[in-house]
Formats: C-alpha cells, structure tokens, sequence
C-alpha cells in the first residue's frame, strides 16, 4: 500500500462515482489513447505486490464459493456476488448498530476491537451463509427436482442476482453506504521499501488460514467426503448412502460462510464499498479467479484469487487505473479460450479422494 | 417431470397455432393486414386503456417498446434459435449507438454521413464486432460461453468509458436522424415525437422478421435448430456447427447494431451510461418471458418487459426486482417462457403438418431451456 493514509478507492467504488461525477477525469489525463508505463511498474512493482496479495486473497475467498458449488452441481452459482455483498452490508449494519458512525476512525483498545471485528465477522458469515442457503432451497432446488437442463440453472441464477441486489437497492438506495471504519491501515513493517499494514496483514493471513480450514474440512472430514462423493458421480453417492440434498445444502452454506468472511475483509480495506453493485464486478473477477486456478479445484481458487489481484494490480500500472478491469476480463477470456481447466485443472472430485 | 398445468396450457396454444395454421394465405392475410393496421395506429390512437398517459408520453414508449422488440428478435436469432446465451448483447447495442453517433454527430471528428446510410454501416460494423466477438468464444459452450460473453460486453462498456474518442460521460449530442421535415420548418423525425420513430422502427421491425423468418426456413436456420438441439449430433451429421454459430452470431450482432443506432438516434445523445450489463440482461428476461426460439413469443416478452413499466410507473423502480423475480418463478414452473419454441424442421413445413394435424402437430420439446420432455403430448 502506497499510501497508508488513505488507500486508494475501490475500482468498483470508483466506477460507481464515477456515474454521479463525470468522467472528465478521465478524459483530461493523457492524448494517446493507452499507456504502456513500463517504469511505473517497474516503480510499483512491490507495491502493487503486496496490495494485489491482499486484494486477491479476497478474490480466492469468494471464488472458493464459486468452485465448491461448480465442482458439486455444475453450476456456475451467479447470485454468489450477491452472497457477498449481503455480507458486506452484515459487517456495515454491525458496525452501525455497535454504535459507530461514518467519520474518524475511534480509538479502540484491542481487546474490543478483536471482540467488535469478531461479532462483524460472525454476522456476515452468518448473513452470508443464510442467504446462501436461502437461494439454494428457494431458487435451485425446485429445479433440481424437475430435472432441469444447465442453462435453466444459469438464468435462475441471474433472475436471482438481479432479485437480491434489487432488494438492497429498494432498500437502501444506490449510493454506497459511508465509510466506518473501525481499524486504521497503519504500517507495521517495510518489505522492499514497502510499508505492510495491519490490514494487510490481517486480510491475507485470515484468508489463508479460512482456505485451510476449508481444505482440510473437504479433503479430511466425514462431510468433505460426502461433498467429493456427490462431485464425482452423484448417482452413485447417492446409493452409497451420502444424502446429496445434505450435500448440496453443505456446500452453499460453506461458500455462503467464506463469502460472509471475504465481506468482512472487503470492508476492512475499502469501508465504503457496500453498494448495491458492489458485489457484481468483485464476483465476476472471483469466478474468473477460480476459472484462472482451475474451477472445482480449492487449491486452484487460492492460487487463481492471488494470481488474479496480483496480475491486476500490474495491468492497472502499466496501463492507468482505468483500464483494471479490462485487465481482468481479458484474462477470464484468454483462460477460457486457451485453458478452460485452468492452471491446477478441473474437478473437486478427483481431489484425492 | 411434465405437470398437468403445462399440458394444459400447451394444448390450449396449440389449438390456437393450429387453427392459424389451417387458414389459407388470403385468410391469414385478412387477419393480418388489420392487426398492421392498428399497431401503426396505435400512438395516433392512443387509446384510454392502452395509455401511458399522463405519466409516460404514450407514443416515445410505443417506440420504447418497439425497440425492445427488434432487440428481442436479434437476441432471439442467438439464444432462442442456435441456443447461444449471449449474456453481452448489450455490446452490440452498445456499438451499433456509438456508430450511429460518430457518423453523424457534430462532436465526432469524423465524416458527416445521411443517417438513414449509417444504419447499413452500423449494422455492418457490429457485424464485424460479431466475427471478432464470436470466433474466439463460440468454441465454448452453455455456461461459459454466457460468462465470456458477459465480460465482452463489460469490456465493451469500459470501452466506451475509457477511450478518449468516445467521450465517455459527456457523449455525442446531435446524433441524426432521417430527413424531412413539418410544414412549421421542424425535422418530423425530433426527440421529443416518438411516432415517426415508433413507425420506422415497426417498419424495420416487419423487414427483419421477414428476413428472419426466411433465414429459419432456409437451410441456415435449420442447422441452427440442429445446433441448439445438439451441437455433437448436429456436427457428426456434417452441420459447420462453428460456421452457423458465428452466422447466428452476427445476425444477431447487426440487429442489436441496428436498435443500437435507432436508440440514439431517437434519443439524439449517446454516451457511456445504458450500456451496463443489467440493460443486457433485461434484453435477455424479453426473450426467455416471451419464450426463446419464438418470434412472437419473443415480441410478447419485449412488450412486457418495455410496456409495463412505463404503464404502471409506480412499479417501474422495481421492474428490475419484478423480471428478476419473473425469471425464477418461470424457470421453475415454465421454461420454454410464455409461448414456447415451436420449431418445424421441415422446408414444406405447413403442407407436412396439415397432413398430420389429425394427430397433431409434433411441438419441438428440445428449445435450449425447454424440460417438456415428452413433447407436450
């Protein structure tokens, strides 16, 4: 992080002012059309380094939701952005309801604060988690139950995203909810000329620690087997005795539980980012993450979410702040045409079972 | 897996297609030419029931609807006849409006052409956005395919954002529009009267379904049954399943381009917002509502999507929620939409049918989100 101070908005955050203010800011920047800034990353490079570690451990959270539900039901599960973002508004009313108001971050002593950032933890997960759930037994287990075709599932999903961000928007209105923070990004040590925050810190080491637990939940434990099972032949799982309605319900609310986490970490790093259209753009990146690291394949979620924040950090370097999304598109678009499997290759069910 | 709801219904639209099927061409025609009638009248009509008066000017959401129309057909060529989910249709949209802008409008550097020339030139430079959108992608198939698509039409969005030529927020004002003018020295075809708009657009309209309609009887709309049924049959049965699919695709892509073009020529502004993926997805709800590989399904999902919400504007803040909700609740209980696919694979369809209608006519069961898996029978 450059500037510890103030981090650098969100870019869906900025695309979402963007709309109230005008673009002039980007069109009074430079006459040819893209920069090649090969100094600026060269300058930034471990900046952008760390920062894309932190955002990108968000992205293999979230896309940990995307591939436990691909690899069990082959279904690109379309609302998880929604999920997320459900969570994000958990961790802002949390942070509302304890008392906290938009404006200078209080002085907390750590013990409340690991207490208050633990009961915003708790409610997103569970927020998260419940909507997740809710989705499933309301929108794709009907659908199950007749059979239905793939595309079926795809556009469901969609009628559901839309249902569940137009919900937030009837309620809450477009803008984005201001800013309470609760712990200020200070540095605590230097790597290569670059000051590591607390938040930093947090983010990455708390996501890596849920990505093991969730990997040794599904490749160690009696309800991780019965979720390999089902992702590997359902039928036969099903005459083994694994509940495959259990299953499927297990493996939302796992993904709902890690989104509502990565939600937590999202508003950590950028307090203002609960926005109705928040969770779109960061769910599409965090299925590209997990389509980058292999879909259906945990290990390859983490690798793709890091991968992913690193890669658009150094495109938005190189080519201007404006262009990081594109970055990442480019990227699902070049995966998908080039290695559909991804980098660790497909299948949550060949996962050493 | 069929409930008797759906075979109800079935039967019931069926007996109607085959009672319009039984009439002879003059007979059709008589029917018609009246109804032709009556929709060119409409916003001169604008009758009590039907008005979005005093809240909504009735004949700017004719033409609102009548735009969703084309679109729904164009994205129909797509979704509803090759079964290719095209969540980025808005991409097109997206161009063919730019197009139309940069040709005619007074802020663009480039050369000033006749609007009524731009609208070939729109429609073939979303074409050729169509090859170059569709020859990558359409190796892949159903959900990721609809994903590649979607982050095509962003990054056609972030285009237009980010590139200085297109002007980003601040847009083009002044896009044309076709000549002629009132007696009064004003241009008949302004922003602020949608009727000559409403009736050129219908007029268009009428065009592409006739085009349509023939590319469907014709060899290339049978291969893109065959596709959407199932692209590895269809292949081994020596279908260029990749040549038709980009056929389908830029079909689609110049109909959008040509919508896109009308849209900001009505509107005379174009700039980066409407472009976003939630207008590409409302697109998609008109054609799965109406029900997708159905021409008039398709226009009946148009109009609901377009015509409700300027209707009843108290809802129109939630028609996004509203066809959200309208999609879940449809995929679970009718799939094929509205009025369903109802493909006839055979050039001398209507004689064929005639002949069997005694045990009644063979409904495709196969449209691309179609679970009818005894063919309504």
């Amino acid at each position: 992080m450059d500037d510890p101070a103030g981090p650098r908005p969100d870019p869906h955050v900025e695309n979402e002012l963007s709309i109230h203010h005008s673009s002039a800011l980007y069109l009074a920047q430079d006459d040819s059309v893209i920069n090649f800034d090969v100094a600026g990353l060269v300058d930034q490079f471990w900046a952008n380094t760390v920062d894309g570690l932190s955002q990108g451990s968000i992205y293999a959270l979230v896309a940990l939701g995307y591939t436990l539900v691909y690899g069990v039901l082959k279904l690109i599960n379309f609302a998880h952005s929604e999920v997320f973002i459900y969570g994000a508004y958990a961790t802002w009313f949390t942070f509302y309801g304890l008392g906290f108001r938009p404006g200078p971050t209080p002085e907390l002593a750590v013990f409340e604060l690991i207490g208050f950032l633990l009961l915003a933890l708790l409610a997103a997960v569970l927020v998260s988690g419940a909507t997740a759930v809710v989705l499933e037994r309301v929108a794709y287990r009907p659908l199950r139950n007749r059979g239905a075709p793939r595309l079926v599932f795809l556009i469901t999903a969609i009628g559901a995203s839309f249902v569940l961000q137009q919900l937030i928007f009837i309620w809450r209105g477009g803008n984005p909810e201001q800013a309470i923070r609760l712990l200020r990004p200070e540095p605590v040590f230097e790597v290569f000329g670059v000051a590591i925050t607390n938040i930093t810190i947090i983010i990455v080491l708390a996501s890596i620690l849920l990505f093991f637990i969730a990997d040794t939940f599904v490749n160690r434990t009696r309800f991780g087997r019965g979720i390999r099972a089902v992702a590997q032949d359902p039928d036969t799982a099903t005459l083994m005795g694994v509940n495959k309605e259990r299953v499927i319900m297990l493996t939302f609310l796992i993904g709902g539980l890690l989104a509502g986490a990565a939600a937590l970490f999202y508003m950590m790093k950028i307090p203002q980012g609960a926005s109705y259209q928040g969770g779109f753009l960061l769910g599409l990146k965090a299925f590209t993450a997990a389509v980058l690291g292999g879909i259906g394949n945990l290990r390859g979620a983490l690798l793709g979410g890091l991968l992913l924040g690193l890669m658009e950090n150094y495109g938005q370097s190189l080519f201007g702040g404006e262009w990081r999304d594109v970055v990442a598109f480019v990227l699902l678009i070049v995966i998908l045409m080039f290695r559909p499997t991804g980098i660790l290759g497909e299948s949550l069910g060949k996962a050493r079972v | 897996m069929t409930t008797t709801t759906t075979k109800t219904t079935t039967s019931g639209r069926r007996s109607l297609s085959e009672w319009w099927n039984t009439l002879n061409r003059p007979q059709q025609w008589a029917i018609l030419i009246p109804l032709v009638v009556f929709i060119y009248a409409l916003p001169v009509l604008n009758p009590p029931i039907l008005t979005t008066e005093p809240g909504y000017d009735f004949p700017i959401a004719m033409f609102e609807v009548a735009r969703y129309a084309l679109i729904a057909i164009g994205l129909n060529v797509v979704v509803g006849q090759a079964g290719l989910l095209d969540l980025g249709y808005v991409g097109f949209f997206a161009v063919g409006a730019y197009v139309a802008a940069l040709f005619t409008s007074p802020d663009s550097m480039l050369t000033k052409l006749p609007f009524l020339a731009v609208l070939p030139i729109a429609m073939a430079i979303t074409m050729v956005f169509g090859v170059i959108l569709g020859s990558p992608t359409l190796r892949l198939r159903g959900d990721y395919l609809a994903i590649v698509t979607l982050g095509f039409g962003e990054i056609v969005r972030l285009l237009a954002d980010n590139l200085e030529p297109l002007r980003g927020n601040q847009g083009f004002q002044q896009v044309g529009h076709p000549p002629g003018t009132n007696a009064d020295g004003s241009a008949i075809f302004n922003n602020t009267d949608g009727t000559p708009w409403y009736w050129l657009t219908v007029t268009i309209i009428i065009l592409v379904l006739m085009l349509v309609g023939n590319l469907e009887r014709s060899r290339v709309g049978r291969s893109w049954v065959a596709i959407r049924d199932d692209e590895d049959a269809a292949s081994i049965m020596g279908v260029n399943t990749f040549k038709f699919k980009i056929w389908a695709f830029v079909i689609g892509a110049a109909i959008g381009g040509l919508s896109g073009a009308l849209y900001a020529g009505q509107l005379a502004f174009v700039n980066n917002q409407k472009f976003d993926v939630v207008t590409s997805i409302l697109f998609l709800a008109a054609v799965i509502l109406g029900g997708s590989g159905n021409k008039v399904g398709v226009i009946l999902g148009a109009i609901i999507v377009a015509y409700i919400p300027a209707r009843f504007l108290g809802i129109a803040e939630y028609r996004f929620l509203i066809f959200g909700l309208a999609l879940i609740v449809l995929m679970i209980f009718r799939p094929q939409g509205l009025l369903g696919a109802r493909q006839r694979l055979l050039t001398y369809g209507r004689q064929a049918y005639q002949r069997l209608l005694g045990k009644g006519e063979q409904i495709s069961k196969d449209a691309p989100v179609a679970t009818d898996k005894n063919g309504g029978q």
